[in-house]
Parts: C-alpha cells; structure tokens; sequence
C-alpha cells in the first residue's frame, strides 16, 4: 500500500500526540506534564484538520488547550506545588524542561506548513471537509435540546465550582 | 470519501484512551488523574470526529462539542474540589481520600 502525504501527516501528528500523552501520564513535574498535555491537544487538534474537521480543530485549540488548560495552570498556582511537588522532581537541568515540548510543537509546526503549502492534501481536503456551517445548522435544529443541556450543565459547573472553591470558616471542618 | 482510514482513527483513540486510563489507574497525586481524564476525553472526541468524517456527517462534531462542554464542566469541578483537599490535606495524594470509606472514625 502507498502512503498519500495526507496520510503521512495524519500518523505523524498521531504519533506526536501518542508520545506527549505517554509524557503526560508518566511526568513528575506537574507543569512539565501540562507542557506535555498542550502539545498533545494540539497535536490531536491538526489530526482533526486532517479528517476533515477544521470547525472541531479550531475548538481543540480554543477551548482545551487555550481554556481548560489555563485553568489547569491557574489552580497549579493556588496549590503552590514548590513545597511538595516539585521537591521529588529532579534538579532543572537547564533544557532538560521545555526541549521536549518544544521539539514536538517545532515538529507540529513545521507538519502544519507544509500541509498548507501541499496542493494534493488540500485538494482532499477540499473534498472531505465538513465545514461549520453544517455543523450550525444540525446543532441549533435537531440537536436544540442537547445544547441547552449543556448550558444547564455548565451553569452547574460554574455554581459547583464556587460553592466548593470559596473558603468557608463555618460549617464543616476546615 | 475519506483518506484516512477508519480502522487507524479507532486505533489512535483506543491508544490514546488506554494511555490516560492507565494514567487514571497508576497515578497518585489528584491532578495527574484530572489530567488523564482530560486525555482519555480527548481520545472520545478522535473516535466521534473520525466517524464523523468517515460518514461525511456533523454530528460527530456535535459529540465532540458536547464532549468539550462535559470536560469543561468536569475540570471546573474537579480542580475546585482539589482546591478543597490542598486546604484540608496539605498534600493532593489521593490516598488521603481512603477515609470517606468511613469505617475508620
């Protein structure tokens, strides 16, 4: 069997995202393992461009690895790790921190470019994309219900949030 | 008709699935099973979106939507509920957890 590029591209970024999410799980440092969880979103969000999915793609990007992994980092802050975490955690070793990740996003990258740059990958691409607008369509139709479900849900999770997050003195042992 | 074929979409999922499962299973420290829960979504969402492009249909982007707004939620949650155990516990083993069991005062 012969390799289309697109194809090529597609295990390419597959194995990128394999091997950040074997980093991920396997890191003691916890924010060498969030470096690790971004690349492999992003990793996972260019297979979607090339199935065909450039709305989910985008959503990949914006949403979990440009909001759920700011929270992430947000709640490494409140947790003040140095004390613990980052006590078992081997010495810095210069780039011993980011080369990794950066390798894998240069690697990403350099994929991403030639992907726009191929006209036979973006010729098929062409032809398999399910746009946005599809999407909009079957999502504020036959699918109303389901969205507003998720918006119950995460109203849930904002008032959920709060209540467990705030410091109470009162109620509880604290 | 698509390029990519089903069966190596399924299979990236069902890697990228079994990688945060294990990680949900051999991790003890709360943040890293948040983290890999946070992976083995993700490995859904290539399942939903595959499908969707194999059949040339959205809803596999619609699932995958309605996936994001579940991780969401959940990381929202689950990361305020371990802002509580760092201010009770001191430390976000999960270990120290073993108490809500109940029998042991």
């Amino acid at each position: 069997m012969s390799f289309s590029p697109l194809i090529t591209m597609f295990y390419l970024a597959a194995l990128i995202a394999v091997i950040a999410s074997i980093k991920v799980v396997t890191r003691k440092n916890t924010v060498h393992a969030l470096l690790y969880l971004v690349v492999s979103l992003i990793a996972v969000a260019v297979c979607f461009y090339l199935m065909g999915a450039p709305f989910a793609a985008g959503l990949e990007v914006i949403v979990y690895a440009g909001a759920i992994l700011v929270l992430f980092v947000f709640a490494i802050m409140l947790f003040g790790l140095r004390e613990d975490e980052t006590h078992y955690a081997p010495q810095n070793r210069g780039f011993s921190g980011w080369i990794g990740p950066v390798c894998l996003s240069v690697i990403l990258l350099i994929e991403l470019v030639y992907t726009i740059n191929h006209q036979g990958i973006q010729q098929q691409l062409l032809a398999t994309v399910v746009d946005a607008k599809r999407v909009g369509i079957l999502l504020y139709g036959p699918y109303l219900l389901a969205v507003e479900i998720a918006s119950f849900l995460l109203l849930t999770g904002l008032v959920a949030a709060y209540h467990f997050a705030k410091t109470t003195n009162h109620g509880g042992p604290a | 008709m698509t390029t990519i074929p089903l069966e190596h979409v399924l299979i990236l999922a069902s890697i990228l699935f079994f990688i945060g499962f294990i990680g949900v299973i051999a991790r003890k420290n709360t943040l890293f099973i948040l983290m890999s829960l946070e992976v083995m979504l993700n490995a859904t969402g290539v399942a939903f979106i595959g499908a969707g492009s194999v059949w040339q249909q959205a809803d596999g982007q619609i699932m995958f939507m309605l996936i994001l707004t579940l991780a969401a939620a959940e990381v929202a949650i689950g990361l305020a509920l371990l802002i509580r155990m760092q201010h009770q516990y001191r430390q976000l083993d999960i270990d120290v957890l073993s108490e809500l069991k109940g029998d042991q005062g």
